[in-house]
């Protein structure tokens, strides 16, 4: 049976990679090899998992240099000679191995103002969204965030300048600005407006490059800059 | 600073881009069309003195110059310097005016 030589991180934000080798299977994702490790190989390699079939967002790790969802990534696409390099999250800070503290990514969506704002009771009407209008056709090309951290950490910005919002949390806004149901949008274009917000990014497109739902955050955040304009020049900001 | 002064600096540094995009390339095709005839002062002041036209356009190029550098060199200090508050926006804004002033003396050198 052929074999994978495998470097995994270990340690914190100190520490080292440390080699393995895992039996090679047809098939086999990433996500396979580091359970394999920790389940035959060394019980106290810690990583995150929950759903393995690309839903919950909870496996994105660094293989190979590229953040990637680890469950949906299979070794023979990424494998360089039968070696794998994996390691946590960048951009994050590092709990132990391949886990990363989610708390500051997640504490940005707040930031933006990423939570619906209605106005509307139990009373009321439900809202009717043509499902063909333009608003409603942007809200569903980034809706589909899984919230796995690979944008964040595919970002250079957010390693250059550590406030920045970054993809995740301004595709979400985005979201919140093109929903017609949607009544904190003033408050939400002040939030993500200038250094901290959609006006930091530089259009690499790192995040619409390794985005696994193949959403395209520079859109929104594009997106996001015209609205913010238009609302400063009204004066709305 | 306010989410507003942030986002026109934004758009300020966006449309002076624009402007410069345009300078550059009549600037550089007055040059490769005024050297033909070989280069020295004196034709180039005898092309620009009392000539509104250029006086203007060469104005309107440093002025451009000095509101998108500044705030190019903002972003730079946010990024790799960390450098945020009222001192980096002070020596950005002495900046600009240390770049308008010698982009302005140079223009009014060869105009008047």
């Amino acid at each position: 049976m052929s074999t994978l030589a495998v470097e995994v991180w270990r340690g914190g934000a100190q520490g080292a990679f440390q080699s393995f080798e895992v039996p090679r299977y047809p098939s086999q994702t990433v996500l396979d090899v580091v359970t394999y490790i920790q389940r035959s190989l060394d019980p106290t390699l810690a990583y995150r998992f929950a759903c393995r079939v690309g839903m919950c967002g909870s496996c994105a790790m660094t293989v190979n240099g590229v953040p990637r969802w680890t469950c949906r990534t299979h070794v023979d696409k990424v494998s360089r000679e039968n070696k794998l390099v994996i390691g946590p999250l960048r951009n994050l800070p590092v709990i132990r191995d391949l886990v990363t503290d989610m708390r500051e990514f997640f504490d940005k969506w707040a930031r933006a103002k990423g939570s619906f704002g209605g106005n509307r009771t139990r009373q009321d009407e439900l809202a009717r969204v043509p499902p063909d209008s333009a608003d409603r056709k942007k809200v569903d090309a980034g809706i589909e965030c899984i919230g796995c951290g690979v944008c964040y950490s595919a970002c250079d910005v957010v390693a250059w300048n550590p406030d920045y919002l970054g993809p995740a949390a301004l595709n979400r806004a985005w979201t919140l600005v093109k929903d017609e149901r949607d009544v904190a949008k003033t408050e939400r274009l002040r939030a993500v407006a200038g250094d901290a917000g959609c006006h930091a990014c530089h259009t690499h497109m790192s995040c619409t490059e390794r985005c696994p739902m193949g959403l395209s955050p520079t859109a929104g955040i594009s997106g996001l800059k015209r609205a913010v304009l238009g609302s400063a020049l009204k004066g709305g900001l | 600073m306010s989410a507003r002064t942030q986002t026109l600096l934004w758009i300020a540094q966006r449309a002076s881009a624009a402007v410069l995009a345009l300078c550059v390339i009549v600037h550089l095709f007055t040059i490769i069309y005024a050297v033909q005839g070989g280069l020295s002062a004196a034709e180039i002041l005898g092309r620009t003195r009392g000539n509104v036209a250029w006086f203007t356009f060469y104005s309107i190029f440093v002025l451009g110059v000095a509101v998108h550098a500044p705030i190019g060199l903002r972003s730079i200090f946010i990024e790799w310097l960390g450098w945020r508050g009222r001192s980096r926006d002070g020596v950005v804004v002495a900046f600009a005016a240390v770049l308008a002033w010698m982009g302005m003396r140079a223009v009014f050198a060869v105009f008047v």
